[in-house]
C-alpha cells in the first residue's frame, strides 16, 4: 500500500515536471490520480520541512543512536571500507563540518561549546538543490514540502548528483548492498537497494506519511529525556511561524553549512 | 565501400587482431564489473568519477580534429586540407564513439541508460551532452561517408550535404562547451567552477585532436601509398602549436587566480597537483610530467627548425597528446574531488580491471578508426592510381 502510494506520488511528480509546458492536460491527469489515492489522514505535512541541530545541547557520551536507528530502519548497509561506505547521517569534527570557519583560536571554543561531540551531518534538503538540477533522469527530485528524494528505480548511477552535492551527502552502492545486510535484520517497511544506484537521507518521508517524525529526531528526544538533557535534533515546518524550529531560529543565531553557495540548506545549526 | 576494410596486408590484420584481443579482455572485465558493480574500480564515495570519465572528457577534445580541418577547407577554401579532411572526420567518429562508450561503462545501472531519453531533463547538462555528442557522431558519419562515396565515383559531393557540413562547425564547438559545463556549473567544486572552463576545453581540444591526426598521417604515409601532403601537415602543426600555447596560457591564468587570491578552496586543488596535500601525492608525478611535456612540446613546435623535421614533429605531437591526456583527463577530473567537500583527502588510483576496461574501449575506438581509415585510404589510393594512368 505504501509502496503504491509512493510510486503514484513519483508519477505525479514526474508528470508535473513534464507538464510545465503543457499544463492543462497533465494537470487534469495528476488531479485524477490524486483522487484515486487519498493520503493517510494521519500524515504529517508541512510547507517546508527543516531541521535544527542544537549543538549546545551536546550528545551524551558517545551516543550514536540517531545514526544507528536511521541506518537500521532504512536498510543502510554497514560497510567498513570507507571507499564504499553508505551513510545517510553521520558525524564529523567542526572544522570538517564547516570548513573555512575554523581559526587557530576557535578550537577551545569548539571544545567547550560542543563538549567534545562532533557535528551531526546529513542531507540538507536544500531549497535550491544542485543534485536535483544536475540529475539527467529526475531520479532525484524535490517535493513540494522541500524534501529532496531519490527514486531508486530510476537512478542510472551516473553520479552527477554526487559531484553536484557540496556536502558529501550522497552515496553510491558500489557493490550489492544486500550482501552487507543480514536477512534477519532487514526491515521490510523500507526497500533495500541494488548495486549501482545512489541514496541519501530522505527526512524519513515514509514515516511522515504515516504520522511519525523522523526516526533520528524521535530517538534523540528519548535519549535526552532519559539523560535529563535537551535534545540535539529538532524537526518541523519552518514556514509555520509558530513551529518549534522557527522559534529556535528566531531566538538564536544559526549557521548553515556552506550557505554562501546558495543551495539554501534547510538544516540549521546552533552553536 | 566497407568491403575495402576486408582486404589488407598481414600487418593490417595483425593490428586488427591485437585490437580485438584487447577489446575482448576489456569486455570480459566489463562483464565482471556488471555483475560485481563499480566497486571493482578505484572510485569511491569521495572521488566518484575516475579514469572512465577522465577518458570521456579528454576524448571529447580529440573529436575536435574534424572541425580544425573542416573549417579551413570549407569556409576558407583551404584546398590543402582537401585530402585529409575525411581523416579528421573519421577520427572524430572514433573519438565520439569512445566518449559514449566511456559514459555507458561508467554508469552504475547501464541497463537503465535509456531513462535519460524516457525522462528528458533539460536542466541537466548530461542530457544536453547526450544530444550534442550523438549529433556530432551522426554529422561526421554522414558527411564523411557521403563525401568519400562521391570521391570514389569521381563526382562532386551532393549539394544536400553542404548544410550538414556547415552545421558541423558550430556543433563541434558545442560538444566542448557542453562538456565543460558538466564541470563548470557545480557549486562547491571550486577546481571546476571557472568561467574559462569551456575556453580551456576548446583550446586543448584544438591541440590534442590535430596532434593525433598528424601522428595518424605519419603512420598512413609510412604504411600506405597515401600521402597527406607536406603543407597540410605543417599547417596542422601550426594549429597544434598555437592551440597548445593558448591552452597552457589558460592553465597559467588559473594558477594566478588561485595563488594570488589565496582563497583556500582554489589553492588546495592546485597544491594537491604540484606538491600533494596532507602527504597525499599520487597525482604529483603525473602533473609534473604534464608540465615538462607541455613545455617541451611548445619548444619543439615553436622552433621552425624542429617543427619542420617530421621525426621531431612526431615527438612534439606525442608530447602534446600525452600531456593533455594528463591535464584534461586525470588532472582535471580527479583533482576536482580532492579534497572532498568535508575538506578531507581521499585519493584515487585506478584498479587493474578498470585499466583493462579502459584499454578495451580505446581498442574499440582504434579499431573503428582503423577500419574507417582503411576505407578512406583505399578510396584515395584508387583515385591516385587512376589519375596516374
Ligand atoms: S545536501 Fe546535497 S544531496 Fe542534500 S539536497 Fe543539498 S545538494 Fe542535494
Ligand atoms: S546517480 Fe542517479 S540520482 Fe544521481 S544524478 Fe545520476 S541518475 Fe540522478
Amino acid at each position: 500500500m505504501m509502496e503504491s502510494s509512493r510510486r503514484n506520488f513519483l508519477k505525479i511528480a514526474g508528470l508535473s515536471v513534464l507538464g510545465i509546458g503543457s499544463g492543462a492536460v497533465v494537470g487534469s491527469r495528476a488531479r485524477g490520480a490524486s483522487k484515486a489515492f487519498s493520503p493517510n489522514p494521519e500524515a504529517l505535512t508541512a510547507k517546508r520541512w527543516a531541521m535544527v541541530v542544537d549543538l549546545r545541547a551536546g550528545c551524551p557520551d558517545g551516543c550514536k543512536e540517531c545514526i544507528e536507528v536511521c541506518h537500521r530502519i532504512h536498510n543502510v548497509p554497514k560497510i567498513d571500507n570507507p571507499k564504499e561506505e553508505v551513510k545517510w547521517i553521520w558525524t564529523d569534527f567542526y572544522e570538517h563540518a564547516f570548513p573555512g570557519m575554523e581559526s587557530r583560536y576557535t578550537e577551545e571554543f569548539v571544545e567547550e561549546a560542543l563538549q567534545g561531540s562532533p557535528v551531526i551531518l546529513l542531507c540538507n534538503h536544500c531549497d535550491n538543490p544542485p543534485c536535483v538540477r544536475v540529475c539527467p533522469t529526475k531520479a532525484t527530485f524535490r517535493r513540494k514540502d522541500g524534501i529532496v528524494m531519490m527514486d531508486y528505480h530510476r537512478c542510472i548511477g551516473c553520479r552527477f548528483c554526487m559531484a553536484g552535492c557540496p556536502f558529501g551527502a550522497r552515496s553510491l552502492n558500489w557493490t550489492d548492498p544486500r550482501r552487507y545486510l543480514k536477512p534477519e535484520e532487514v526491515t521490510p517497511d523500507y526497500p533495500t537497494r541494488t548495486r549501482g544506484v545512489v541514496e541519501k537521507c530522505n527526512f524519513c518521508a515514509e514515516r511522515l506519511a504515516v504520522g511519525k517524525i523522523p526516526a533520528c529526531v524521535e530517538i534523540c528526544r528519548k535519549v535526552a529525556e532519559k539523560a535529563g538533557t535537551e535534545p540535539v535534533l529538532h524537526f518541523g515546518d519552518v514556514e509555520d511561524a509558530d513551529s518549534e524550529v522557527r522559534e529556535m531560529i528566531r531566538a538564536h543565531h544559526t549557521i548553515r553549512r556552506k550557505s554562501h553557495l546558495g543551495t539554501m540548506p534547510q538544516v540549521y545549526y546552533i552553536l | 565501400m566497407i568491403e575495402k576494410a576486408l582486404v589488407g596486408s598481414r600487418r593490417y590484420w595483425g593490428w586488427v587482431a591485437l585490437l580485438l584481443v584487447l577489446m575482448g579482455i576489456g569486455f570480459l572485465f566489463y562483464l565482471r564489473q556488471l555483475s560485481y558493480g563499480l566497486g571493482i574500480t578505484g572510485m569511491s564515495r569521495d572521488v566518484s568519477w575516475g579514469l572512465y570519465i577522465a577518458q570521456f572528457t579528454f576524448l571529447v577534445g580529440v573529436a575536435a580534429s574534424a572541425v580544425m580541418l573542416v573549417l579551413p577547407y570549407y569556409l576558407h577554401n583551404y584546398k590543402v586540407f582537401g585530402r585529409i579532411t575525411i581523416l579528421g572526420e573519421f577520427l572524430a567518429v572514433a573519438s565520439v564513439l569512445m566518449c559514449l562508450t566511456f559514459i555507458i561503462v561508467d554508469l552504475g545501472r547501464p541497463d537503465r541508460a535509456f531513462n535519460v531519453l524516457l525522462y528528458p531533463s533539460p536542466n541537466s547538462i548530461l542530457f544536453w551532452d547526450m544530444i550534442v555528442l550523438n549529433g556530432y557522431l551522426f554529422l561526421n558519419i554522414l558527411v564523411g561517408w557521403t563525401v568519400l562515396g562521391a570521391e570514389r565515383k569521381g563526382v562532386k559531393p551532393p549539394k544536400w550535404v553542404k548544410p550538414f557540413i556547415y552545421i558541423s562547425i558550430p556543433w563541434a564547438i558545442s560538444i566542448h562547451t557542453v562538456t565543460a559545463f558538466i564541470y563548470a556549473g557545480l557549486p562547491g567544486r571550486s577546481f571546476w567552477l571557472t568561467a574559462i572552463m569551456a575556453p580551456r576545453f576548446l583550446s586543448s581540444a584544438f591541440a590534442s585532436g590535430p596532434a593525433l591526426l598528424i601522428l595518424a598521417c605519419f603512420i598512413l604515409r609510412k604504411f600506405t601509398r597515401f600521402d597527406p601532403g607536406r603543407e597540410a601537415i605543417q599547417t596542422l602543426a601550426k594549429i597544434v602549436t598555437y592551440a597548445m600555447a593558448i591552452s597552457i596560457f589558460f592553465v597559467l591564468m588559473e594558477l594566478f587566480t588561485a595563488f594570488y587570491s589565496k582563497v583556500p578552496e582554489h589553492v588546495y586543488h592546485f597544491k594537491y597537483l604540484f606538491v600533494g596535500l596532507d602527504g597525499h601525492t599520487t597525482l604529483v608525478p603525473w602533473w609534473w610530467a604534464f608540465m615538462v611535456l607541455s613545455v617541451l612540446s611548445l619548444i619543439l613546435l615553436f622552433n621552425p627548425k624542429t617543427r619542420n623535421n617530421d621525426a621531431i614533429l612526431g615527438v612534439a605531437c606525442a608530447a602534446v597528446f600525452i600531456s593533455l591526456w594528463i591535464e584534461k583527463g586525470l588532472g582535471l577530473v580527479v583533482t576536482g574531488f580532492i579534497p572532498n567537500p568535508l575538506d578531507r583527502v581521499f585519493e584515487y588510483s585506478p584498479t587493474w580491471p578498470e585499466v583493462l576496461i579502459t584499454l578495451g574501449v580505446w581498442s574499440m575506438g582504434f579499431l573503428v578508426m582503423t577500419i574507417l581509415y582503411k576505407v578512406a585510404v583505399s578510396v584515395k589510393e584508387e583515385g591516385a592510381g587512376e589519375a596516374a594512368h
